[in-house]
């Protein structure tokens, strides 16, 4: 090509953009809600919470005195402390691992094509629905001291009562002895995130690709094989992301505790939500409380940055 | 090595139509096997049911003369590439080629070997530490053609291994691969849709159309003897031309129809052929227009011109050894020794 054209002699005018189509202005208006919506639900609790730790603030006396890290120490050194921290952390990474293994496994089943799939899929999801205060009442029915239709199932299996296995009581008592109760608290919490877990997985499972699958087979790759080799790696990015939500919902849950055990028998079940919550709110020691709240801030921001990454590694990937 | 063979091969998926229909197909021994068809014809179909990852509803699969039909893949001695390549996207291309190996539990001083040799073959012994998102769709394909070969099989299935390549790329990929498939010797039965890849590479041609074979031999039969206006029409391109004259369909390449005054004199079929527009397509020029009511294309090289401008109507012949006869009803072809 060697003609050229000319450019024109006559001054351009130039139509001004519109506002909206600018984007150092739309950009921060459409940021603008998210932005609002995060300082007043999550900063300004957040920047409260820790001047509540700081001060000698109670229901009583909401003036902010800050008495420095007092609080800390205080609840540091209180027996209950240690209690519910093992026992957040044991309740958070043992039904964690319990939902690791078992949502595995259902998620691998209900891959598999049979009739009434999507029935089971169905139910399996029922447990994450039900709102959490109801299923733990539910739980508290159940697992009640006289009338436990779980005691019931085992007297009549002859696992439970006078000269058996379980015996000799006629109850197993499950929310008065700390074993059983840490056990039973235990367990709802992986009965209520085993279901995302599962979901999550499966959506993973289902997206490996049906090639990838034909290929291994072809490779000569067994069950086995194929489940460490293949399915598992790929399924890795997203089993994190199911367990990190699995730690985040035990974590900072105190539902379950409060409403199964109150933390008994004798802060037993205690965990720093629910601790905080009766020595904060019903004790009305806010500054105690927050401290103790504040306690849980670390391992959140530490799950927050870890599935931060993991999202960000799928996109690049 | 091996030959592959089907007999009465059938697939019927849910919705009771047949999706392969009873194929009887026999490769030779290191045969390249093209299987050609439009999309849904039942080609990827019939390889996943000789590669063992799709059940029959009827008929055998025989692999070197052994009838497989009810072995799983890993049992039949055969290595499968997939249209989307299906490396294994959280392995290196090192441990992707030796993974079929592994499965074998070969010792791994072995392994390192093989997998050296086969990368060595297709010229990707620098990739091996990297990851499949880490290549071009070239060299991923000749990952997975690594990972065919490392293990040696009896028989190559290939689906359509060259679709997800740019144009440019496809033609010395298509060279590449049968070079390959002569340096090894084994036999190879390829899927695809493309008709210059079929041309270009198969020893012998099954084109395949709504479940069933159509035409089984060498590229030059399928292209100058088609069996039936199907295989006449599906390739070529332009296709060839059918015209009814007489109660037949008279069928001739566009290359064959050429004006009459320039014509041979020997027996030649003359035509009135109405001119619609002209393409120049750089190599060649291709002529539009109708015989009769019939569409009619004929081709020339860009370099030769022929008296034939949009509009009018011109005398164009073909000579009689160049036109095939078929059934306007059938499709069959009635001038062909069965």
């Amino acid at each position: 090509m060697t003609a050229t054209v000319a450019p024109p002699s006559v001054p351009a005018t130039r139509q001004p953009r519109y506002l909206l189509d600018r984007e150092g202005v739309l950009g921060p208006l459409m940021l603008l809600p998210a932005v609002l919506y995060i300082v007043a639900l999550v900063g300004f609790p957040l920047v409260l919470a820790i001047l509540y730790s700081l001060s000698d603030v109670t229901v009583g006396d909401q003036s902010i005195d800050l008495i420095g890290f007092g609080n800390f120490t205080a609840v540091w050194d209180n027996g209950t402390f240690q209690k519910a921290l093992r026992n957040t952390f044991l309740f958070t990474f043992a039904s964690q691992a319990l939902v690791l293994v078992l949502a595995n496994l259902l998620a691998l089943i209900l891959s598999a094509d049979f009739h009434g799939k999507r029935l089971v899929r169905f139910l399996i999801l029922l447990p994450w629905t039900t709102p959490i205060a109801l299923a733990a009442i539910g739980w508290l029915w159940m697992l009640d001291s006289v009338y436990s239709p779980i005691d019931a199932a085992l007297r009549s299996a002859g696992l439970l009562g006078p000269d058996t296995p379980f015996g000799p009581l006629r109850n197993m008592l499950w929310l008065s002895k700390p074993d059983l109760a840490r056990l039973s608290v235990l367990l709802i919490h992986t009965w209520r995130t085993l279901p995302l877990a599962t979901v999550i997985l499966l959506a993973g499972l289902t997206a490996i690709p049906q090639d990838v699958k034909d290929a291994a087979n072809v490779d000569g790759a067994g069950f086995w094989r194929q489940l460490i080799y293949i399915r598992i790696p790929l399924l890795l990015p997203i089993m994190t992301v199911a367990v990190l939500y699995g730690v985040i919902f035990t974590f900072t849950d105190m539902t379950v505790v409060y409403v199964l055990t109150r933390g008994g028998p004798i802060d037993n079940t205690q965990v720093l939500a629910s601790w905080a919550f009766l020595k904060g709110v019903e004790g009305g020691d806010l500054a105690q409380g927050a401290a103790i709240a504040l306690f849980l801030f670390p391992v959140m921001a530490g799950v927050a940055a870890l599935m931060l990454r993991t999202a960000r590694r799928t996109e690049t990937s | 090595m091996a030959t592959v063979e089907t007999r009465g091969l059938t697939k019927h998926f849910g919705d009771g139509n047949a999706a392969v229909n009873g194929i009887d197909l026999a490769s030779t021994d290191g045969e390249f096997l093209v299987l050609l068809g439009p999309s849904g014809c039942g080609k990827t179909t019939l390889l996943r049911m000789i590669g063992g990852l799709e059940p029959p509803t009827s008929g055998d699969v025989l692999i070197g003369g052994q009838v497989v039909t009810d072995l799983p893949p890993r049992a039949r001695q055969i290595a499968m590439v997939f249209q989307s390549y299906a490396l294994y996207p959280h392995m290196s291309v090192y441990n992707n080629i030796a993974f079929p190996l592994k499965a074998q539990k070969l010792p791994k001083t072995e392994q390192k070997q093989k997998v050296a040799w086969a990368a060595g073959i297709l010229g990707i012994d620098q990739l091996l530490h990297r990851k499949p998102r880490q290549l071009s769709g070239g060299q991923r394909q000749r990952v997975a053609l690594a990972r065919a070969l490392v293990r040696e099989p009896n028989v190559f299935l290939l689906d359509e291994p060259l679709s997800n390549l740019d144009a440019q790329r496809r033609a010395s990929a298509r060279d590449e691969l049968q070079l390959f498939q002569r340096r090894v010797g084994t036999t190879t039965i390829y899927v695809t849709h493309d008709q210059v890849e079929a041309m270009g590479m198969g020893d012998r041609i099954a084109v395949i159309d709504q479940g069933s074979i159509r035409q089984l031999g060498t590229p030059h039969e399928i292209y100058d003897d088609p069996a039936d206006t199907f295989v006449a029409t599906f390739l070529g391109s332009p296709p060839m031309n059918l015209v009814p004259r007489g109660g037949d369909l008279l069928g001739f390449r566009p290359e064959h129809f050429i004006p009459a005054d320039v014509a041979a004199t020997e027996a030649m079929a003359t035509f009135p052929f109405h001119v619609h527009r002209e393409e120049y397509l750089g190599a060649e020029r291709l002529i539009y227009g109708e015989v009769g009511d019939a569409k009619a294309v004929a081709r020339f090289p860009a370099n030769v011109v022929v008296p034939a401008a949009p509009g009018g109507t011109y005398d164009f012949a073909v000579r009689r050894g160049d036109l095939k006869i078929f059934n306007p009803t059938t499709g069959l072809r009635t001038d062909r020794p069965v």
